[in-house]
């Protein structure tokens, strides 16, 4: 069956929590920022102002490599459009929520690889998703 | 100090309604906190505490508590979904045993059928500076989807399957057969389940809990008061509280609160899990009750599949009867939150209320245990042990 792309709804705006905004700047420039302490040395996720490790605010963003495994997923089939709902496990360390698109939804499996891509969102900036390979 | 034993749940009411078209939430609470207290044997001037969740109308407490006109020297206000009302029967066991109050009420209502809310399948859009929400919201994150990842992980590193979980519901069908409140009264088997329709794989239909309106309450009382009241003694012997989350993207869905809730719970109580006779067990999905019976310490971790299997959860078959009013599974979910209703279903087994056809026998230790929030995000496990004296 075709791959048909659920709309993706934004909620609130890039300036709602202003030190996010650089994620969602890197959104637009096609880049997945994750947030990195130079504290501690870890990388966290979601991005937060301060590093939820060890407290520092001495953060980075980093460009991930778009390498990631899927950890969890689940076809939400009871939907107009259905899709993926996972959790995929960056290159760099941190766990995500996500989607996995343009895909056969029914063929998705743990462990399986995923590559970074953007969809267009309804009202922000595109998000980042996943894709099988 | 040790609170074991420090209070006692002396009363226990349960909303008959499922669908309350033509009452207020507000109202709800009141008539739940009527209920409590008239089993109890108590007014409502003798309440001087009281504690209840985010599921209260307006400002919790000082709403709840001018509208019932309560004259109180105490009140609590937690709010960690369907698990607060664990919460608080803790927390008015502290206080008690603080001399903050003496006679605790504790409540819950509301009336999401009545809303037409879609409470599993519609991703809840909230304030976008909920740190999380904007990070999240847009991929579609509904209870059902989360649950359901929580569901899949197991069935990979474990081997868990689908009739395992159409077990826990197929238990609670045949409990719920002899509620008359209960929404769903039909006897069914794991075939049933599997056929029921896919709403977000691995879950169907019939792996999720019901949407209901309706609400309860409970009374929590110092020791010298409930020995003075005529009720049969249901002692608070342990408590346990924890929260989990995605651990700053650490993420593991392999394990529910109870696993960090449950051995203080044991501690304070000096018991284990195999002296319990009754398990109230926080079943928005089959798959919660699965982790939370393994995290609870009834079985292996990985081995709950095993466990819930054969009818091992039915009331006169198996080896831990559940959840024997039917659950959220087949009974009632009242404003999405089944804390309480596991409390309540717990004091009528010690007290032997229950129905005679799901009544354990010799019921003198009983655990109830809920989780609020979603086991996929972020959620809190909250357990209580009682004892009947």
């Amino acid at each position: 069956m075709a791959y048909v792309q659920r709309k993706v709804p934004f909620i609130g705006s890039v300036d709602t929590n202003p030190e996010t905004k650089p994620f969602w700047d890197g959104c637009a420039a096609g880049k997945l920022l994750v947030p990195k302490c130079t504290t501690c040395g870890k990388s966290h996720w979601y991005p937060r102002g301060l590093c939820p490790y060890c407290f520092s605010d001495k953060l980075e963003w980093v460009a991930a490599s778009g390498k990631a495994t899927i950890y969890s997923v689940s076809v939400m089939q009871r939907a107009e459009t259905p899709y993926a709902m996972a959790y995929v496990t960056l290159a760099e360390g941190p766990t995500m929520m996500t989607n996995i698109v343009d895909c056969d939804l029914a063929a998705l499996q743990i462990g399986q690889a995923v590559t970074l891509t953007f969809v267009p969102s309804e009202g922000g900036p595109p998000m980042p998703m996943f894709t099988p390979g | 100090m040790s609170l074991k034993g420090a209070a006692y749940i002396v009363g226990a009411f349960e909303h008959p309604t499922r669908k309350a078209t033509d009452k207020s939430v507000a109202l709800l609470h009141a008539e739940c906190a009527k209920g409590a207290l008239e089993d109890a044997g108590l007014t409502k001037d003798d309440v001087d505490g009281y504690f209840c969740a985010g599921d209260a109308p307006g400002l919790g407490p000082l709403s709840m508590v001018d509208y019932m006109n309560l004259k109180v020297r105490h009140v609590d206000s937690n709010d960690v979904g369907g698990s607060s009302y664990q919460v608080a029967v803790g927390h008015a066991m502290e206080s008690i045993a603080a001399g903050r109050c003496s006679i605790a009420l504790i409540t819950l209502s509301g009336r999401p059928r009545s809303e037409g809310q879609a409470t599993g399948t519609a991703p809840r859009a909230g304030n976008p500076a909920q740190p999380d929400m904007q990070f999240e919201f847009p991929y579609g994150p509904t209870v059902v989807n989360q649950y359901a990842m929580c569901a899949a992980r197991h069935m990979y590193e474990y081997g868990t399957t689908s009739e395992q979980l159409a077990w826990i519901k197929v238990a609670a069908s045949h409990h719920a057969q002899y509620n008359p409140h209960a929404m769903l009264r039909d006897v069914v088997t794991v075939e049933d389940v599997l056929k029921s329709p896919m709403v977000a794989t691995p879950l169907h239909r019939l792996d999720c809990c019901v949407i209901s309106d309706g609400g309860g309450a409970l009374i929590v009382a110092k020791p010298e008061i409930a020995k003075s009241l005529k009720r049969p003694l249901v002692k608070v012997i342990g408590v346990g509280e924890s929260p989990k989350g995605q651990m700053g993207g650490a993420v593991d869905l392999t394990y529910t609160g109870a696993r960090n809730s449950g051995p203080p719970a044991w501690e304070m109580a000096r018991i284990k899990p195999s002296d319990i006779k009754y398990a109230s067990i926080y079943d928005s999905f089959t798959i919660t009750v699965l982790m939370q019976l393994e995290d609870l310490g009834f079985c292996e971790k990985g081995q709950g599949g095993r466990f819930v299997a054969d009818g091992n959860l039915i009331s006169g078959v198996g080896k831990l009867p559940f959840n024997t009013d039917g659950g959220g599974l087949c009974s009632n979910h009242p404003a999405n939150r089944g804390g309480i209703t596991k409390i309540i279903e717990a004091v009528r087994q010690l007290r032997g209320e229950a129905h005679p056809a799901v009544q354990v026998k010799n019921c003198d230790l009983a655990i109830a245990h809920g989780t609020g929030g979603s086991l996929g995000t972020r959620h809190c496990g909250s357990t209580v042990i009682l004892e009947r004296e």
